[in-house]
């Protein structure tokens, strides 16, 4: 099986484990992801202002080079470009005269937009398409006493147009840790905001957000806790410097993506890791545990 | 502390208003207080004001109040409060319809510039933070 894939800006830098992971892992349930050949920044954010169809332009090229490379759909692993990319594209569904709007103003474009692509986030192509019992057997390495808080954050669960999961009390990331072996953790604040891009200029605010989460995971005894989404993972991973500066009595955990996890039960490589990019480093841990 | 504030019906329909209206695609009138938006929202322990006095505030016209506060600011669009609201007000779009009114004036009031920050500082922030930031913050 071949698929369309958009890794996002910061799978490139920041987050090249999720990029290669997501790769690898793929690789080995039989599905070959093909990055785009060309593809652009996704926006970050869907623009909320009713009347500013500009900040459609850049998600609605991405869905322009899907469709130039061929494929009727395509899979994002990050959940900030996800949630961009199907909220743009409902809009185009859903409203003709933005969509020729759109279409007029990106003329040079050799390919018009029509509506005509589908938007899977990864983890919804892996339970629809794959199937989590699939997933199952091709563990080879099952992650046995691993207990590990799932974090959604806002991006995969909210809207609910969006959501392929429930928006309060979501299950999908737990469904797939299950399946490699491991052991979710009751975790209240899964779909609670991290402070998003308030670690720019209110770093305060993120250790906050990231003192919570952390106590929230904490509390049920996680290990780890996995995310889907760059900005997560950098608040909740690289931002627990500023959690202790504010929080004295703050206690962090390694923070890994969910395809880090598969990489490992499905018998990855470790180059795929890239372990360096993490703030807290999950490698004592997974070797405590037979892992790494 | 007593607040005085003084209500006429020019400020119900005051432009203001009927802006927020239109950018947001809301209807404010729609809005009864219950206060599940504040009650559920991660941010508003660092607000001046509490989303669903935002949404009173904006009711009411009471435009210096509400360009002059912070949690316009804090706000980021989590979208928690959209999906609890009873009578599907989204709240995240009428703060993003009154953050837009502050910068789209000429006044350049952007609320993050990147000149600011030490290059270390820069390079250690992932793409989609800065990004996502100067998106919701500057005009």
């Amino acid at each position: 099986m071949k698929l369309a894939y958009y890794p996002g800006c910061t799978l490139k830098n920041h987050a090249r484990n999720f990029d290669d992971t997501t790769v690898a892992s793929m690789a080995r349930l039989g599905v070959e992801v093909r990055e785009l050949e060309r593809w652009n920044c996704c926006g970050t954010v869907h623009g909320l202002a009713s009347d500013n169809l500009m900040q459609r332009a850049a998600p609605v090229t991405n869905l322009i080079r899907v469709k130039e490379s061929g494929a009727g759909e395509f899979m994002t692993g990050c959940a900030m470009c996800y949630n961009t990319l199907k909220r743009a594209n409902q809009h185009m569904r859903k409203d003709a005269a933005a969509l020729a709007t759109l279409n007029d103003f990106l003329s040079l474009e050799e390919t018009q937009y029509a509506g005509d692509v589908d938007v899977f986030h990864l983890l919804e192509f892996l339970r629809d398409r794959v199937g989590f019992d699939k997933l199952a057997a091709a563990v080879t390495k099952p992650l046995k006493g691993l207990r590990v808080a799932c974090y959604y954050g806002c991006m995969l669960v909210r809207p609910r147009e969006v959501a392929f999961d429930d928006s309060e009390s979501p299950a999908i990331m737990e469904n797939l840790i299950a399946a490699l072996g491991a052991t979710p953790v009751p975790f209240a604040l899964k779909a609670e905001c991290c402070g998003a891009y308030h670690a720019v200029g209110r770093p305060e605010i993120v250790a906050d957000r990231t003192d919570k989460i952390m106590g929230s995971a904490l509390a049920h005894a996680a290990d780890i806790v996995i995310v889907s989404c760059p900005l997560c993972a950098h608040n909740l991973d690289h931002k627990q410097v500023e959690a202790k500066k504010h929080h004295p009595d703050f206690h962090g955990l390694p923070v890994l993506y969910f395809t880090q996890l598969m990489a490992i039960a499905l018998g990855c490589d470790d180059a795929a890791q890239h372990f360096e990019l993490h703030h807290v480093d999950p490698r004592p841990l997974l070797t405590d545990r037979g892992l790494a | 502390m007593t607040t005085t504030i003084r209500l006429s019906a020019a400020r119900l329909s005051s432009p203001f208003v009927r802006q927020v209206e239109k950018i947001s695609g809301q209807k404010l009138l729609a809005c009864y207080q219950c206060g599940k938006c504040s009650a559920g929202c991660p941010m508003a322990p660092h607000m001046d004001m509490l989303p669903n006095q935002i949404i009173r505030l904006a009711q009411l016209g009471m435009e210096e109040k509400l360009l002059a506060s912070n949690a316009i600011w804090i706000c980021v669009s989590c979208m928690t409060c959209n999906t609890r609201c009873p009578k599907d007000v989204r709240i995240a779009e009428v703060i993003e319809a009154i953050r837009a009114t502050v910068l789209r004036t000429n006044a350049r009031n952007d609320r993050l510039a990147s000149a600011d920050f030490l290059p270390e500082t820069l390079a250690a922030l992932p793409p989609i933070a800065l990004i996502a930031g100067l998106r919701k913050l500057t005009s």
